[in-house]
């Protein structure tokens, strides 16, 4: 998790990607299809409040990343407080309270991948996409790239995520053709 | 079988007899390989019978902590009034593990189905099968399976025809290690941040929403499905060594080794023959140099450790480590031990939810430690702050995050101290690794 203080352990990837972003217009979420979407996902629990994490996820689905006015939404279909929520929100890594790149790259670096050469596919992408640095958006604003923790694929060293995408047994070498056919 | 290998001929593929195979995906494939018989049998059985097979079975929880099945779920009460829940637990995310993935994606009726008799067991409608949030495609197929299932019939108001009432839902993570925790699971459930709750109470008497609750890995609730086809004797003969410990098991193989996959033995294998025989054995030119045999939690183990290891419960702890999730991390002699273990404690200082203060600091901590020595800024001081450190975070804390940081570290500094010592003392490191830093 991503907000406490780490007796001051500096970290790098979660560094500007977690800190609040600012967005001047807001359109809703919660209408139409999108409404009935959240009501069917109602009658799974026997509370409202259960409904958070997945209305969380419709609103990172349907604007790319959560605001402050994304939260205050939530809280207002859940009957939540947007302080109870931003609570939530900033417990969980997977959550951009920051706009990011158009394609979100996490690249796993735990030990079992790190012993598989991981490091070396970070410095890939840092240089490929021009991002240069980890959690910074690259100048076309196309690229962020993180290191993440466990991808629970460790035998496919390594494994990335481009968005909502997981790719195996990531190489140096493969990088290249990796960018090249995102669209 | 060793996906994404082929299989090896002394494996025993129960669980993973159709990793690989597509067509085991679907409603049809899994049927025609045998699919929910169990669920319909179990269906015709008493909550009291299945629990009864299920202990008989020996069967003992795949999710880390090895705690037998059958007695978990006897804790519960069905016909008490109250609501039920059963948890799936899929949050997989202790770095070296990643079978539950596999089962999930090649073989996602066998969890629904497991869900389904594991629920009506406990006297559960509702059962939640709480996945990662980065697992999006076993997400997609279990979504899919489910889907299938409710179409036909199987779950639902009227499961299988028989009145019971049996929902499957998934419910997707966040992005947070500690959720696997079973409390933190369950405060996650909820829509609250995923802290570990104080037991007791203990979730069989007030789990997800108050309720008594029983929360179980993929694995264990797969393997309720052939139990009930082949019986308790069956599953108790898959064992060749300690009785305590039956059935066959899945690890996930990873690191240094020449074919990392998702692989099935029974009880009491030897190690020495799996690390060498079924995964391989090292890459060419290099040597085993040390193993954690149970995802990053467990005791690192010396290949002399290793190699008298027989692969069960009381076999991991006789050779000095546990045998945990089953994700075995294999390190080899290109490999600086101090770097690794660094990076496993930065993975928990990342991790740590923060609310216990020997955990939020003592990670941390470690961390920085840890990490300095590792850049040669070292000194042998550090080496004694960072045992003090991780006694005292070991026993101390709400739940063991703060216990696994600690045991890398104190099984590290213990059986591979040389390593440390010469990045203090500024000698040359023999490692790939070192010299690519
Ligand atoms: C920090 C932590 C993380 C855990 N992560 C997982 C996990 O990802 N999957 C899992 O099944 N169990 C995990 N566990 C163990 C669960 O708390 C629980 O014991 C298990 O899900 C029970 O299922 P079982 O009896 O079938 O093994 C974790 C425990 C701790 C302390
Ligand atoms: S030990 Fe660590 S992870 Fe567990 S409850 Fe305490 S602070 Fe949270
Ligand atoms: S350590 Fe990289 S996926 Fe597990």
């Amino acid at each position: 998790m991503s907000t406490k203080n780490m007796g001051g352990l500096e970290s790098p990837d979660m560094a500007s990607h977690d800190s609040p972003g600012h967005e001047t217009s807001y359109t809703p979420v919660f209408t139409g299809d999108v409404r009935k979407e959240l009501d069917t996902l109602l009658t799974r629990y026997p509370t409202k409040m259960a409904a958070l994490l997945p209305a969380l996820w419709i609103i990172q689905r349907e604007h790319g990343w959560v605001s402050e006015n994304g939260m205050a939404e939530v809280a207002e279909v859940l009957d939540l407080t947007p302080a109870y929520v931003k609570g939530v929100v900033t417990f969980y890594t997977m959550y951009h309270q920051h706009p990011v790149g158009k394609y979100f790259i996490q690249v796993c670096t735990t030990s079992p991948c790190g012993v598989c050469g991981a490091e070396d596919v970070v410095k890939a992408f840092l240089q490929q996409t021009k991002a240069g640095e980890l959690g910074v958006t690259s100048p076309d604003n196309k690229y962020t790239v993180i290191e993440v923790e466990c991808l629970g694929a460790c035998g496919f060293a390594t494994p990335i995520m481009i968005n909502e995408e997981f790719i195996e047994s990531v190489t140096p070498d493969s990088v290249s053709t990796i960018l090249a056919r995102l669209p | 079988m060793g996906y994404p290998h082929t299989s090896h001929q002394r494996e025993t593929a129960v669980l993973s007899q159709y990793f690989g195979d597509t067509e085991a995906r679907t409603l049809d494939g899994w049927k025609k390989r045998g699919g929910y018989q169990a669920l319909e049998k179990a269906l015709g059985m008493t909550p009291a019978d299945i629990v009864n097979v299920v202990k008989e079975s020996g069967l003992r929880g795949r999710g880390g902590a090895g705690f037998p099945t059958g007695m978990k779920w006897s804790f519960m009460k069905p016909g008490d009034g109250k609501p039920h829940y059963l948890c799936c637990n899929a949050d997989e995310s202790e770095p070296g593990t990643f079978k539950d993935r596999e089962i999930m994606r090649w073989t996602p009726h066998a969890v629904v189905e497991g869900c389904a008799i594991g629920a009506y067991a406990i006297g559960a409608e509702v059962a939640y099968i709480y996945i990662r949030g980065e697992f999006t495609e076993p997400i997609m197929w279990m979504e899919r399976a489910l889907q299938e299932a409710y179409a036909a019939g199987i779950l639902g108001a009227n499961a299988m025809g028989t009145g019971k009432r049996i929902d499957i839902y998934v419910h997707r993570g966040a992005g947070a290690y500690i959720c696997g925790e079973e409390t933190a699971l369950m405060n996650s459930l909820e829509g609250r941040r995923g802290n570990p709750r104080i037991k007791p109470p203990f979730p069989a008497v007030a789990g997800v929403f108050g309720q008594p609750t029983t929360i179980n890995n993929v694995e264990t609730l797969a393997a309720v499905c052939p139990i009930l086809m082949k019986g308790a004797e069956w599953y108790k003969g898959m064992c060749l060594s300690n009785p305590k410990s039956t059935g066959s098991k899945l690890y996930s193989v990873c690191g240094n080794i020449q074919y990392p996959g998702t692989y099935e033995v029974v009880m009491g294998f030897s190690f020495k023959d799996f690390l060498y025989d079924v995964c391989g054995g090292p890459v060419k030119g290099r040597k085993f140099k040390a193993v954690i045999p149970g995802g990053a939690s467990v005791p690192i183990q010396t290949m002399e450790e290793a190699e008298a290891t027989l692969m069960d419960y009381e076999g991991f702890i006789a050779q000095g480590s546990m045998l945990g999730s089953g994700g075995v991390i294999v390190i080899d002699d290109a490999q600086n031990m101090v770097r690794i273990i660094a990076r496993l404690a930065r993975f928990f200082a990342h991790e740590s939810c923060a609310q216990c203060t020997q955990c939020r600091e003592g990670t941390a901590w470690t961390t920085k430690i840890l990490e300095r020595i590792r850049d040669g800024q070292g000194t042998m001081e550090d080496l004694d702050t960072l045992m003090g450190i991780a006694n005292n975070m070991t026993g101390t804390t709400i739940c063991v995050l703060s216990d696994s940081c600690a045991t890398p570290v104190i099984s590290g500094i213990k059986k591979f101290r040389p390593e440390f010592e010469a990045l203090i003392h500024g000698k040359r490191v023999h490692s790939v690794m070192a010299a690519v830093a």
